[in-house]
């Protein structure tokens, strides 16, 4: 017990340990956090008027990005199944950053849900047993049993994993690959449940589309490995944690298969909604506008671009080889995804409302800074998790001695659940030129 | 054909939810103790949840109006005798916060009768009356205004409904080559609104009219995403009425005063119409036509044109089932 105080202790220890970049990455952060929370405090005490919702588009924003969070929450998925399916080891060394992330992921999803409700202090009323869930009638129901199911999958394995690696200790198959399979078919329960929570409701035509959940499936195939892209790169970047490139290369194959599928599955909507004539007002506002009301247009238009250009870059051998391009391309393909299955896939869905009513939508100020809040909140807790994360990988962070000391001695890269050193720097290491460095990647230290 | 829709049958009920029946000029004063103590602020709720529910729950003041209010449980989990107590508090705060005495009551749904609604297109002209006598009924608030009645104006012959307005002006009605389309909760039998809702907020009563428990909802409006018929409205803003203009005989599931952050709609009036009495929609249209009853009685006005003329539904592909017919006549 007292260990594992200490070992919390310590975690924390190492977060709040850090060079300037580090502090100046954290603190920037901490004050977008604070900015988010102060607008939210307004939202709490004034209601829900303060943000641009109405009872024409009543979800917003929120919505939105919760969406977009249950794709990056698949980053988990990507890394599992190469390492634990395919058992490569590559894939296995950074697999406790694909399910930190979507540990990250699954609370920022139900943090933009909580944000978003009238009455956050009742969440309670969706307890079962002091509560009244309803289920298994309501999908919102669904969503909050497999979230709170996954999350609580995705913080074990890691946790476990992490734990075994700081005593030095083997990590016992029995306690943890379980747990690994059931995440994957609970990964896939969880996008789906996410698209039918859309397509269930019969009353929004835009939504209710037989391939949304599939269309939801392929988009998450984007932005996971996109932002895994960016993240592993700042590791290798930044940390002393070695990162295979063949990794790298397994996620642009990701892509290279997920962004021209999407593109074929919008392509496959586009034209059910648009080639017979029939009435399809929501495709029409979002696409091209509806009574001279065509708020949606440019965001949408510059979603396809962005999907057209970055399914290029993911397909041409010569643009995947350069680092810098390919930096760019995950954070645009990202964007595209935010814009085409975030706002694109909630907000339309209101306008027009079922009456026939234009009523437009865009977030204003308040809602902007609780969004960015939310994810600045985010991206605070992950640098802080991967942070401890790769000091134990690395054997930087352990027990020293005592009755855990290691039967196994101290291998330093001894990879959770692999047998593997990750973390050596083999002469002329596959560490990118210092050229192709971006300032995301400047971000952590 | 029978004129009044029902009658009540409960005139001697005594379950104490039911006691301020059927005596809306009754004097608002009485029945029950009325409870000392501050209403429920959202603040104050706040604030305590705030200090960590924790806070709250170990609160010396385990029986202030905030912590009964905070954990009171959902409506049909409420005994009788806390169905007293939680409908003394509500008044309580009402009064502390308008200064008017309401009556909260909970008049039960009246055994085998099943409301509906028909709505003769031919005699609607358009002059809204129906959506104003609807607000001043349920106390619903002018700034910003909610109105649970929509009536749009469409072209003749088309059911356009984007090419259609709801915003045209009521004095200049019935313009010429429209029509109008009156909309307001259709208390589908199949309801979606009610398969949504993750708490269980929302639900069908045994005479088909769909109710929002106010302080059991979260307010995620899943269940307006959910609607068909753009029949749900939530408070972005803590409601505010004109004390003059609040009508004081409530029912706990329809007209009582909301809150802040949560969702209503339509309830044909429950409280006046479990009670033998017509929707106040129903009572305000100047054309007649408007139609409402019993439709498990064979001759009540509904019922005969349920049967007899050619009704339709709107969105009938989406298989909600409303309780609310349309039809020329
Ligand atoms: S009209 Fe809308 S609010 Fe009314 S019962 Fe049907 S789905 Fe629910
Ligand atoms: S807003 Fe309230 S009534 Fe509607 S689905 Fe949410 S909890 Fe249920």
């Amino acid at each position: 017990m007292i260990r594992y105080v200490v070992y919390w202790a310590r975690m924390v220890a190492c977060v709040l340990k850090g060079g300037r970049l580090y502090y100046t990455w954290m603190g920037s952060l901490l004050v977008l956090i604070l900015l988010g929370a102060w607008s939210y405090s307004h939202d709490v005490v004034d209601g829900l008027i303060r943000t641009n919702m109405t009872d024409e588009v009543s979800w917003g924003i929120g919505i939105a990005n919760f969406v977009f969070c249950v794709g990056l929450a698949a980053s988990a998925l990507l890394l599992i199944v190469p390492a634990y399916v395919y058992k490569r080891h590559d894939a296995k060394e950074v697999v406790l950053f694909g399910e930190l992330l979507a540990v990250v992921a699954v609370v920022l999803c139900l943090l933009f849900i909580i944000t978003d409700i009238g009455r956050p202090e009742r969440l309670w009323h969706l307890f079962p047993g002091i509560g009244k869930l309803n289920w298994p009638s309501s999908m919102l129901a669904w969503d909050v049993v497999v979230y709170t199911g996954y999350l609580i999958i995705n913080l074990h394995i890691p946790g476990y994993l992490l734990y075994k690696q700081y005593l030095r200790q083997k990590p016992n198959p029995y306690f943890y690959l379980p747990f690994v399979f059931i995440s994957m078919f609970w990964a896939v329960t969880h996008y789906t449940v996410t698209g039918f929570l859309l397509s269930g409701l019969g009353g929004r035509p835009f939504w209710a589309s037989p391939i949304l959940a599939p269309r939801f499936l392929v988009s998450v195939g984007c932005t996971a490995p996109a932002v895994l892209l960016i993240i592993l790169t700042v590791v290798r970047r930044h940390t002393h944690f070695k990162v295979q490139e063949s990794v790298f290369d397994y996620l642009k194959k990701v892509l290279r298969f997920s962004a021209p599928l999407n593109l074929f599955l919008l392509g496959c909507e586009l034209f059910s909604q648009f080639y017979s004539g029939a009435r399809t007002p929501a495709a029409h506002y979002l696409w091209v506008g509806l009574n001279g009301k065509h708020g949606l247009n440019p965001l949408i238009w510059t979603a396809l671009a962005l999907n057209l250009a970055t399914t290029l870059v993911w397909i041409t051998p010569k643009f995947r080889k350069s680092h810098r391009v390919v930096i760019a391309a995950a954070a645009l393909t990202m964007l595209g995804i935010w814009l085409e299955k975030g706002v694109g896939l909630v907000i339309p869905a209101f306008i027009p409302t079922p009456l026939g009513e234009v009523v437009e939508y865009w977030p204003n100020l308040g809602e902007i800074l609780v969004s960015v809040g939310l994810a600045a909140l985010g991206a605070f807790v992950f640098t802080a998790i991967a942070k401890v994360t790769i000091a134990i990988q690395t054997g930087t962070l352990a027990v020293h001695g005592g009755e855990d000391s290691p039967r196994v001695p101290a291998a330093p890269g001894s990879v959770p659940g692999g047998d593997r050193a990750p973390v050596s720097f083999p002469p002329g290491s596959d560490r990118p030129p210092a050229s192709v460095r971006t300032p995301e990647s400047e971000g952590v230290a | 054909m029978s004129q009044r829709p029902v009658t009540c049958t409960k005139t001697d009920c005594t379950a104490p939810s039911c006691a301020p029946d059927c005596a809306p000029s009754a004097p608002a004063t009485g029945l029950v103790q009325l409870r000392r103590g501050g209403g429920t602020s959202r603040r104050s709720i706040l604030q305590a949840a705030a200090g960590g529910v924790a806070a709250a729950v170990a609160a010396p003041a385990c029986n202030t109006p905030e912590f009964e209010a905070y954990f009171q449980k959902h409506y049909k989990k409420l005994t009788d005798e806390e169905k007293v107590k939680v409908f003394a508090r509500l008044e309580e705060k009402t009064r502390q916060k308008t200064g008017v005495r309401v009556r909260i009551g909970d008049p039960p749904p009246i055994e085998g009768v099943h409301f509906a609604y028909a709505l003769n297109l031919s005699h609607c002209n358009g002059n809204r009356r129906c959506a104003e006598a609807c607000a001043r009924e349920n106390n619903l608030p002018d700034e910003p205004e909610m109105r649970y009645i929509r009536v749009l104006e469409l072209d003749n012959g088309s059911q356009h409904l984007e090419r259609g307005t709801v915003y045209y002006d009521r004095e200049k009605v019935p313009a010429p080559g429209k029509f109008y389309l009156p909309v307001q909760c259709h208390q589908c039998d199949n309801a979606p609104c009610v398969k949504a809702c993750p708490t269980g907020a929302t639900w069908k009563e045994n005479d088909g009219i769909v109710v929002v428990d106010y302080d059991w909802c979260i307010g995620c409006r899943y269940c307006q995403a959910a609607c068909p018929y753009h029949a749900r409205r939530f408070n972005w803003v803590e409601p505010k009425i004109e004390p003059s203009r609040i009508n004081p005989h409530q029912a706990y599931l329809s007209n009582r005063i909301r809150q802040m952050g949560v969702v209503e709609k339509c309830t044909f009036c429950l409280q006046r119409t479990r009670r033998g009495m017509y929707p106040a929609c129903y009572e305000v249209c100047p054309t007649g036509a408007r139609k409402f009853g019993d439709l498990s009685d064979p001759e009540s006005e509904v019922r005969q044109i349920v049967e007899n003329k050619r009704v339709w539904i709107l969105k009938e592909d989406l298989g909600t089932e409303p309780r609310f017919f349309y039809f020329y006549g």
